[in-house]
């Protein structure tokens, strides 16, 4: 059996922090680490270990997959398919680059007054709008959620 | 596919040799002494499309014998697609999301002629005569009109608001004549273009018909164009016999000052309310189906239903109507009896069930279960599903027989 040299456990060290800081990038309202660096992610490692998992709030993988079917199925009703907008505007990332994370939350979670657009507050649980707004914030992969 | 009965019951049932697949009909023909026999000739009377929007795809199916005949493909984006049919039921004219028009034939399951017209379209219609074809967009809004021979552009029509401002068209269907009627989202108005000079369109226009109307419908008599309206709880309507056409409010204040439900998926009203004297019609943020008399337009009474309508179809009798829901009810399908305004049948054959339509003469209709990536067949009498066809994530259903139908 051979120790891991010093070199491999700094990559070890970084594919951790690269895989943390890609989640941390991935959850904007997290506001506090919305700037951190990578090398920031990985002195960060050491806090979140002795915290309770970060991403424990997350849907399951399996309601990911619901919630990106619903996406493209049900949204895409108003906001078509490929979410290039319809009776509802476009909703692609380029599209709501503009908009900060906060707004399309709050869009998806409180609605719009004087427009179709309705709360999902009934439908969806806080978490799982947070994680919609960011996903489609980063954009959904062509073939995601057919 | 599976069916209650197997393909072979099918033939010996005298089923269509010249579509039905080379392999069984070589086989029965292998006898003949000619080398070559002619394909008996078929009819589409009994033929529709239905859309598989993920895909791109369309199935060409037969409705007297519930089958698939075949899958046409390449058609972009189908979200929201439908489909209005030329009135020989040998063409369908598809109108994508994606701001494509596209004509398939229905026998040869091949893609004719296809046209990019706008950035985000919504529907369309086709003329009474079958030589126009129309479509709807959001993007640019306005109405274009097309030669339904070769898809080459007549008319280009904006439609603005009073400060010159596009606004999406919605509603959209043919009007006696050579007019096609439609409304505008963004602008609370209604327009009628004449195109019997399609190089000189003349559009009459109404104003202030009430906020944001969503969809409408002409009644199949041609004489009512009813706009439901978003904004507000009634619906626009115009009679078009009068000898000044104006628009008046029907079914006003029918929410009841109630503060309205979430809509998690807007109404569609095209073409099937009118059941007998009377209009069923989804309300909008409120668990019901109105019934208006359409004469003078007044509710007669309101039928308390599962979830938000979506859906809200006469079968062509007009002795049931049958409802579909928004999210996240849409699992469900409730049939009310006209007679006694009552609900009949409480179903749930499938998930994410977003399309119906009837067969001609109402003995089945077809359902989309998007999720369960099938169709329904279900009987209306006896309301039991007695086939189911495959399909990857069907919506819309459309059959030739509304080839024959002002309005579709």
């Amino acid at each position: 059996m051979t120790l891991p040299g010093v070199s491999n456990i700094a990559s070890l060290l970084f594919a951790g922090a690269d895989r943390m800081y890609a989640a941390l990038r991935a959850r904007p309202e997290r506001r506090p680490w919305g700037h951190l660096t990578r090398c920031g992610a990985a002195a960060a490692l050491f806090l979140l270990a002795l915290a309770p998992a970060a991403r424990a709030e997350d849907p399951t993988p399996g309601r990911q997959q619901q919630l990106l079917r619903m996406v493209r199925q049900d949204c895409g009703a108003c906001h078509g398919m490929q979410l290039t907008g319809g009776l509802g505007p476009a909703i692609t990332a380029s599209a709501l680059a503009d908009r900060g994370f906060d707004m399309v939350f709050a869009t998806i979670w409180f609605g719009r007054q004087g427009t179709p657009m309705p709360p999902w507050r009934g439908l969806l649980t806080e978490a799982e709008a947070r994680w919609m707004a960011q996903r489609l914030m980063h954009g959904l992969p062509a073939g995601e959620g057919r | 596919m599976t069916l209650p009965l197997t393909r072979r019951d099918w033939l010996a049932r005298g089923s269509t040799l010249a579509l039905g697949g080379g392999a069984a009909a070589s086989l029965l023909l292998g006898g003949c002494a000619a080398p070559v026999a002619a394909p008996e000739p078929v009819g589409t009377g009994d033929l529709g499309l239905i859309v598989e929007r993920a895909s791109g795809s369309l199935l060409v199916v037969n409705t007297s014998q519930p089958r698939v005949l075949g899958r046409i493909e390449g058609l972009g984006d189908l979200s929201h697609a439908s489909i209005v049919f030329s009135r020989d039921g040998l063409r369908g004219y598809v109108f994508g999301r994606d701001g494509a028009l596209t004509r398939v034939n229905l026998l040869t399951h091949r893609i004719e002629a296809r046209v990019m017209q706008a950035g985000n379209s919504i529907g369309g219609a086709i003329s009474q005569d079958g030589r126009l074809v129309a479509a709807q967009n959001y993007q640019p809004g306005g109405i274009k009109v097309f030669d339904a021979r070769t898809l080459g552009l007549l008319a280009d029509i904006p439609a603005v608001d009073a400060h010159g401002k596009r606004s999406r068209v919605v509603g959209l269907a043919d009007l006696p004549g050579q007019r096609f009627i439609y409304a505008l989202f963004d602008a609370d108005a209604i327009c009628i273009a004449d195109l019997s000079d399609p190089k000189s369109p003349r559009v009459t226009r109404f104003d202030g018909i009430g906020r944001q109307p969503y969809d409408a419908l002409v009644t199949p008599n041609g004489r009512h164009f009813i706009a439901g309206l978003f904004g507000e709880d009634g619906l626009a309507v115009i009679d078009l016999w009068a000898e000044q056409p104006q628009v008046r409010r029907a079914l006003g204040g029918y929410g009841r000052g109630k503060e309205p439900l979430p809509v998690y998926k807007m109404p569609h009203l095209r073409g099937w309310a009118i059941a007998g004297p009377h209009a069923w019609l989804p309300a909008i943020g409120r668990h019901e189906v109105l019934v208006a008399d359409t004469e003078h337009w007044a509710e007669v009474g309101r039928v308390a239903v599962a979830g938000q309508p979506v859906f809200v179809m006469a079968r062509p009798d007009g002795r049931q109507v049958w409802v579909n829901f928004a999210l996240p009810d849409y699992h469900r399908l409730q049939v009310i009896d006209t007679r006694s305004r009552r609900v009949i049948h409480n179903l749930e054959p499938g998930r994410a069930l977003l399309h119906m339509e009837f067969t001609p003469r109402g003995e089945a209709v077809w359902v989309s279960a998007r999720d369960d990536n099938r169709v329904l067949v279900i009987d209306t009498a006896s309301a039991r599903t007695v086939a189911t066809l495959d399909a990857q994530a069907p919506s819309g259903i459309f059959f030739t027989s509304r080839a024959a139908r002002m309005g579709l």
